[in-house]
């Protein structure tokens, strides 16, 4: 949020604050609550993003996708899916007895049915947006009749959203049954169905929606804010983009492809500094380290995986580590450890001793805590991004990186938010195989036998600033 | 494999009998190894050679090797004193044989420079608006194995389509001699010649090319096959330019504490001449009565007491931090030169690339900067605060300076730099806002080996307490 200040003249003495170590003026004795983001702020007004499609083109696919996207960038999203209320909906309607006339609920439900729920959803949008401080949602729905997009338009226009339309249009026979195999099929909907009977309704029900389908019509809707995705990203086409949050959107979804493939995530091996408990700098594999690598490169070899690519840091512990498996990698500044400042190379116990104010507001709030003249998670994810992007246009990747950029990663393909993430397990000397599957991500962990210090220390009981060092110090990992 | 760290660049290399090994990681991260050649495509006035020249400065930036190859200019060449419109007529079988030579001459040349240059990726801009041109085009690059990416620019606004003319054909070499009348005149004929035989990309007949298309200056676009990242760069770059009037104006923060000691980085605030400056700056905006400015500053406490003074909102940007000096943050240049000999020398031999130990260098700051020439691009009236190394950085993108100049480029304090885009590039207006500060400015001395004494080091060290 920009700073609004009351037009004095008077420079106001700058303070930073202790959290995020921003610079704001000091008003009296309240310190200006101001989030002092690294991002500027995208939108004023909320954006409503409007699904468009029939059923099994990746509407929900992509809804999901987009808003775990925009949720680990920062800009809180949330996604409303119009047939999870109906499923909500008609299990009121099963527990209450069809013709009871007292019974409101079920009346509405039967006589307006999806409409229904689409208001119903709208009116949680409208909720999320000014009670829980919500930028975006996805509302996720076929909409595709032009009189059900103009309902929602005239809601949004009556509460000052912005609309961006994602229409997904595909008429591939191969990939709308592989759609319908992976989701469709897991769905409450089918869950006690034989499958053949399963996939005859579905076609059915796609049947129904194609007779009244309208598509977003390029001469009619050039005003609409849209982009259509044909044939899974072949082909888009965009209209009208009204800001940066829908530039990044756009971005995002054409990078994006559903093509199977795995993403490997691992730290480098044990390092010097490592052992000896600091954090930082940038030092050598320790024996054991080179021992993992070696480990790492065989088990690379037995994946048999085609085409692979390899990343690293610009630090010489993921570098050495990649020399082992042979082949290619690049390396990506971006991949480095979190800048811990006047941190670097200390130990948590140095830490305590020198900075024990610092080491407190780290665990009241870890994703926020930027280290003096350091960073912070939150800087982390921002700098991440285009590895982010980039990933998502990849096909089979191993990134060798570190235990805070790794928690990132894993945060971003595993949807955790921000106040899991800096508590994600990423032991030393583990690989994680991530492989997309339907709606997420199957995660398999490989630790590759061979011993290494623990690095992971968990949130304390006393976060308190005036706590004893042992208080602070009680979970500290071993070492040297 | 031994590692060792280069000394310039901090990479760490596998090194061999004490050379570094050949590796390709050094290597733009991501960047293909295939070239690839960028066909512009679409009638006159439609804003081509806007767009390349633009993208070719984009890319130049942010570190891949382009340039761009105009054909009219290859015309321009050989035919030496343009006429009229009838060079360009449909049945003019000379004018069209030395069009087709032309075109071939730039090919050529493209083909060198994608071959034997270096370079990555090249911009061949033309009409290219018939089917069988492009296929020409499009067997040449497999020929070469370079990849293919077409832009092309459709708009049939006649108010855009008038405001092009006048910006940039009549000043063109073409219509020296011309009046303004006559000159539009003659070249909506030349558009009249092009018509009837434009045979705009297709998403059903052209769809196995890659393409871009472009529609009215940025209401719409048609994507087509995006196949690498860089095509998805480019993409997403063409997809935020604007041509909206507005002006950036960049300056750094007012003058600090410890800018008038002479030592670099840090985060400390104004002194009473900055703050002098952080007024006079405040009644500068003010009095230029800019629509609906958006004002960014850094993280660091200098550029934020500046903006302050300035009573309007702003938005703190991390990424406009000043280079960081890693090891050297908050030293003299005496200090580094006593200290750390070794690296002041090899910053001077190649201050872009160089970076600090543990710190940065301005190739790692253009990266960083990346978003935010996005956002510039996006927005309309900004007004920048930022820091020397970081303006430096944004100076030359807009005014296109290479890796070697952009280090070097004059951003003193208390001066605001006005930029305006018109016609093809940038113009620049440098406002000095009268309040005396230090000069912080160290040209690259004539001595740059690593065996130099102090003094020849600290030659063009400027003056400080």
């Amino acid at each position: 949020m920009a700073l609004t200040i009351n037009g004095s003249p008077e420079q106001k003495k700058l303070t930073q604050t202790p959290l995020l170590k921003i610079w704001v003026p000091w008003m009296g004795c309240n310190l200006n609550r101001r989030r002092g983001s690294s991002v500027p702020q995208f939108c004023n007004s909320p954006t409503l993003i409007v699904m468009v499609g029939l059923p099994a083109r990746g509407k929900t696919y992509i809804s999901k996708k987009l808003t775990r996207y925009l949720n680990w960038i920062g800009v809180p999203t949330k996604m409303f899916n119009v047939g999870q209320y109906r499923r909500e909906a008609v299990k009121i309607y099963k527990n209450f007895e069809f013709f009871k006339p007292d019974n409101e609920e079920a009346m509405r439900i039967r006589k307006y049915g999806q409409q229904a729920c689409a208001a119903a959803a709208l009116k949680d949008v409208s909720s999320y947006f000014t009670k829980e401080q919500g930028q975006v949602a996805v509302f996720d729905a076929t909409n595709t009749t032009r009189e059900r997009r103009a309902v929602i338009m005239s809601v949004a226009k009556e509460k000052g959203y912005k609309v961006f339309f994602v229409e997904s249009i595909c008429d591939d026979p191969e990939i709308i049954a592989e759609n319908i195999k992976q989701v469709k099929f897991g769905s409450p909907d089918y869950v006690d169905r034989d499958i053949d009977e399963a996939m005859a309704d579905f076609v059915q029900r796609i049947e129904c929606y194609k007779a009244s389908y309208m598509p977003i019509d390029d001469d009619k809707d050039r005003k609409l804010s849209y982009i259509k995705i044909f044939d899974v990203g072949i082909r888009y086409l965009v209209n009208r983009v009204q800001d940066h949050i829908q530039s990044r959107i756009v971005y995002y979804l054409m990078n994006i492809h559903v093509t199977p493939r795995s993403i490997y995530l691992s730290r480098h091996g044990e390092s010097e500094l490592n052992l000896l408990g600091r954090i930082g700098g940038d030092s050598g594999l320790s024996p054991r380290g080179q021992k993992y690598a070696s480990a790492l490169a065989a088990f690379i070899k037995g994946q048999n995986i085609k085409d692979l690519k390899v990343w690293t840091s610009h630090m010489k512990r993921t570098i050495q580590t990649a020399e082992a498996v042979g082949v290619q990698y690049e390396q990506w500044k971006a991949l480095n450890e979190i800048d811990a400042g006047v941190c670097e190379e200390l130990t948590y116990e140095e830490i305590q001793q020198n900075f024990p104010e610092e080491f407190a507001l780290r665990d009241q709030d870890k994703y926020r805590y930027r280290y003096p003249k350091g960073e912070s998670y939150e800087d982390l994810v921002h700098r991440l991004e285009p590895v982010i992007m980039e990933l998502e246009r990849q096909e089979n990747v191993l990134v060798i990186c570190h235990q805070a950029v790794m928690r990132c990663l894993l945060a971003y393909f595993l949807d955790k938010p921000a106040d899991e993430l800096p508590y994600l397990k990423c032991p030393l000397h583990t690989v994680l195989k991530l492989t997309p599957i339907a709606y997420g991500c199957k995660v398999e962990s490989c630790f590759l036998n061979i011993g290494a210090v623990n690095t992971h220390r968990e949130k304390p009981a006393n976060v308190d600033v005036n706590r004893d060092p042992e208080e602070a110090l009680q979970t500290v990992p071993d070492h040297i | 494999r031994a590692l060792t760290q280069n000394p310039l660049k901090k990479i760490w290399m596998p090194y061999k009998n004490g050379l570094p090994e050949k590796h390709i990681s050094q290597r733009k991260v991501c960047m293909t190894n295939c070239p690839t050649l960028i066909v512009t495509v679409g009638l006159p006035a439609r804003g081509k050679t806007y767009i390349s020249k633009k993208l070719t400065r984009y890319l130049n930036w942010i570190g891949v090797s382009t340039k761009e190859f105009n054909v009219g200019q290859y015309r321009r060449e050989f035919v030496k004193i343009y006429k009229s419109f009838e060079f360009f007529r449909p049945d003019n079988e000379e004018g069209l044989k030395i069009r087709q030579q032309c075109a071939s001459a730039a090919l050529n040349d493209v083909r060198y420079y994608l071959t034997e240059e270096g370079g990555q990726v090249a911009v061949f801009d033309a009409t290219n608006t018939t089917r069988e041109r492009r296929e020409t085009i499009i067997q040449f690059a497999e020929q070469n194995g370079f990849k293919v990416f077409f832009v092309e620019s459709v708009c049939e606004d006649p108010d855009v389509i008038q405001e092009n003319i006048v910006q940039v054909k009549l000043g063109s070499p073409d219509y020296t001699n011309c009046n303004t009348e006559d000159a539009v005149q003659d070249f909506m004929k030349r558009i009249k010649c092009y018509e009837n035989s434009y045979e705009t990309l297709d998403e059903v007949l052209d769809r196995d090319l890659s393409f871009i298309k472009i529609m009215d200056v940025g209401q719409r676009y048609l994507v087509n096959r995006v196949l690498d990242h860089i095509q998805s760069r480019i993409v997403y770059y063409l997809m935020n330019i604007h041509i909206t009037p507005r002006s950036i104006y960049l300056c750094r923060h007012g003058e600090s504490d410890l800018n008038v000691k002479g030592r670099i980085g840090g985060d400390s605030g104004l002194t009473p001449r900055g703050k002098e400056f952080a007024k006079k700056l405040s009644q500068f905006i003010q009095k230029q009565k800019i629509s609906d400015l958006k004002v960014w500053t850094s993280q660091m406490k200098r550029t934020i007491q500046t903006a302050e003074a300035l009573s309007v909102p702003y938005e703190q940007w991390k990424v406009l931090n000043e280079i960081d000096a890693g090891v050297c943050e908050e030293m003299m240049y005496e200090e580094i030169q006593e200290n750390y000999p070794l690296e002041f020398a090899l910053r001077d031999q190649d201050k872009y690339r160089y970076r600090y130990p543990k710190g940065e260098s301005y190739e790692d700051l253009v990266q960083r900067l990346e978003p935010v020439i996005m956002e510039l691009e996006r927005q309309e009236n900004v007004l920048v605060i930022c820091h020397q190394a970081v303006m430096r950085c944004l100076l030359a993108y807009f005014l296109d300076k290479t890796a070697e100049e952009l280090p070097y480029l004059k951003c003193s304090l208390h001066t605001v730099l006005k930029l305006t885009p018109v016609a093809y590039g940038c113009k620049v207006e440098s406002i000095s806002l009268n309040v005396e500060a230090v000069d912080t400015h160290r040209e690259r001395p004539e001595n740059v080996e690593v065996s130099r004494m102090s003094e020849e080091a600290l030659l063009t060290v400027p003056a400080h307490l």
